[in-house]
């Protein structure tokens, strides 16, 4: 397992400076919550620690390495849950996670199919699949396949209560094992948590309407 | 063009197959594509009249433009929905590096759309009053040209994506790059039909996929790795 820092981030979108001077540090069994009023790059940040969005100023470093020295190992290495579920509705519920867990190189998928409370739905095309349904199944991927770095945002957006207990569970499973996570979300966050807020990082916030992702 | 290794449980194949599966689940658009093929040629000796000597004459050619025609149609599809449904940006993060899953995905696009065109071929030769001799050129042309088609098609498809009109973009950036491919397959079931040697014609059909194969890959995954942003 690893330390996941980062210094002097900076992000523009669109040419507006979204956060700037940004650090920060998340060791073994440690979970960062990013909290922040909508627009203030908590969806961005977890992008840009992800790679799917380019660094434009500041460093990302796994255990002191450069990320962008490692972009193989730094993939091989996290899971991303993001807004969208990526559930394809011609496929039944397991060849959806069969094939992410194909996909990582192997994984658990009968137990995590289990865990997340989907075995009874195991033979259903996903297109019947319900909002939280769905996205208990894309959550699956976390209790499927073992990644050190786990990149949630908004994870329990459209879950209920039963559904929300069981990802806390997943999380904290993930932490005593080693791992790091690093969660955006609106909700509460226990208050021993690491908290990053992220409008004190902002730029010029004053022209930044809606959420830009 | 071959998959590498389509054994269950490998990346390469479990990508492969789920595309192909896919497109098999939602038959609709295989088969649309096969359809279209076949009402692009029956509409030839319509428009042109049924005078079989000319029929005969102009069968490869509009057999190879319908081609083209065709597997632009089934191109949008190729990244479309996964953009859409979130899959792409896992697809970019997941450990297989970006250009080997576009092969992927490029060959399970040709097994659901090249391989049934090259199949129904023959019958629309027969159909137009194609002479014998240009089946086998026609069969090896098709068989050379359309893995190209996939190829090309697919690093304009990942081009277009997140575009608004993205099906008349991808027709403007891609149907310009299938000419080479169109000439060389047209003249090399010319010859056939003559009777002189297609083999040069088919020797530069096969460099071209040689080329498209080493070149495609890593325009799409650049493309693709912009659309995931």
């Amino acid at each position: 397992m690893g330390q996941f820092t980062g210094s002097g981030l900076s992000s523009f979108r669109g040419q507006r400076l979204v956060f700037r001077g940004l650090d920060f540090d998340v060791g073994e069994g440690a979970m960062l919550h990013l909290v922040g009023p909508n627009g203030s790059g908590k969806s961005t940040l977890l992008r840009i620690m992800a790679g799917l969005l380019p660094v434009i100023e500041g460093q990302l470093r796994w255990d002191g390495t450069p990320l962008a020295e490692d972009r193989d190992g730094h993939r091989a290495r996290l899971l991303y849950v993001g807004h969208a579920d990526a559930v394809k509705g011609a496929l039944s519920v397991t060849e959806n996670l069969q094939f992410w867990c194909d996909m990582s190189g192997g994984g658990d998928m009968a137990g995590a199919l289990e865990r997340f409370n989907l075995g009874s739905l195991a033979d259903l095309p996903a297109r019947f699949l319900s909002a939280g349904q769905r996205r208990r199944l894309n959550l699956a991927r976390l209790a499927a396949v073992p990644a050190a770095l786990w990149l949630l945002d908004e994870p329990a957006a459209s879950l209920d209560i039963a559904s929300a207990a069981i990802l806390e569970q997943a999380i904290a499973r993930h932490l005593a094992d080693g791992g790091c996570a690093v969660m955006a979300s609106h909700g509460r966050h226990p208050p021993d948590g690491m908290v990053l807020a992220l409008d004190q990082y902002a730029g010029n916030m004053a022209d930044l309407g809606d959420p830009v992702l | 063009m071959s998959a590498p290794d389509p054994s269950p449980g490998s990346p390469l194949g479990a990508l492969i197959a789920r595309d192909i599966r896919l497109a098999l689940r939602q038959g609709a658009d295989s088969m649309m594509v096969i359809v279209f093929f076949v009402l692009v040629v029956v509409l030839f000796p319509l428009g042109v009249g049924p005078e079989p000597a000319i029929l005969g004459r102009i069968a490869a050619g509009v057999i190879w433009v319908a081609a083209l025609l065709a597997a632009m149609l089934s191109m949008d599809r190729l990244f479309q929905t996964d953009h859409e449904d979130g899959s792409l940006e896992l697809l970019v993060l997941s450990p297989l590096p970006l250009e080997l899953q576009f092969l992927a995905k490029a060959t399970a696009h040709w097994l659901t759309t090249g391989l049934p065109l090259i199949i129904v071929a023959p019958l629309l030769g027969l159909l137009l009053n194609m002479a014998p001799a240009g089946y086998p050129v026609m069969l090896l042309a098709l068989a050379l040209g359309t893995p190209s088609l996939s190829l090309i098609g697919g690093v304009g498809a990942a081009l277009s994506l997140g575009a608004r009109r993205s099906g008349v973009l991808l027709s403007l950036l891609v149907l310009p790059l299938f000419i080479p491919v169109l000439i060389f397959g047209v003249s090399a079931v010319d010859a056939g039909l003559t009777g002189s040697a297609a083999k040069a014609q088919l020797l530069i059909l096969g460099g071209l996929l040689l080329g498209a194969v080493a070149l495609a890959p890593w325009a799409a995954a650049a493309a693709l790795r912009q659309a995931a942003e």
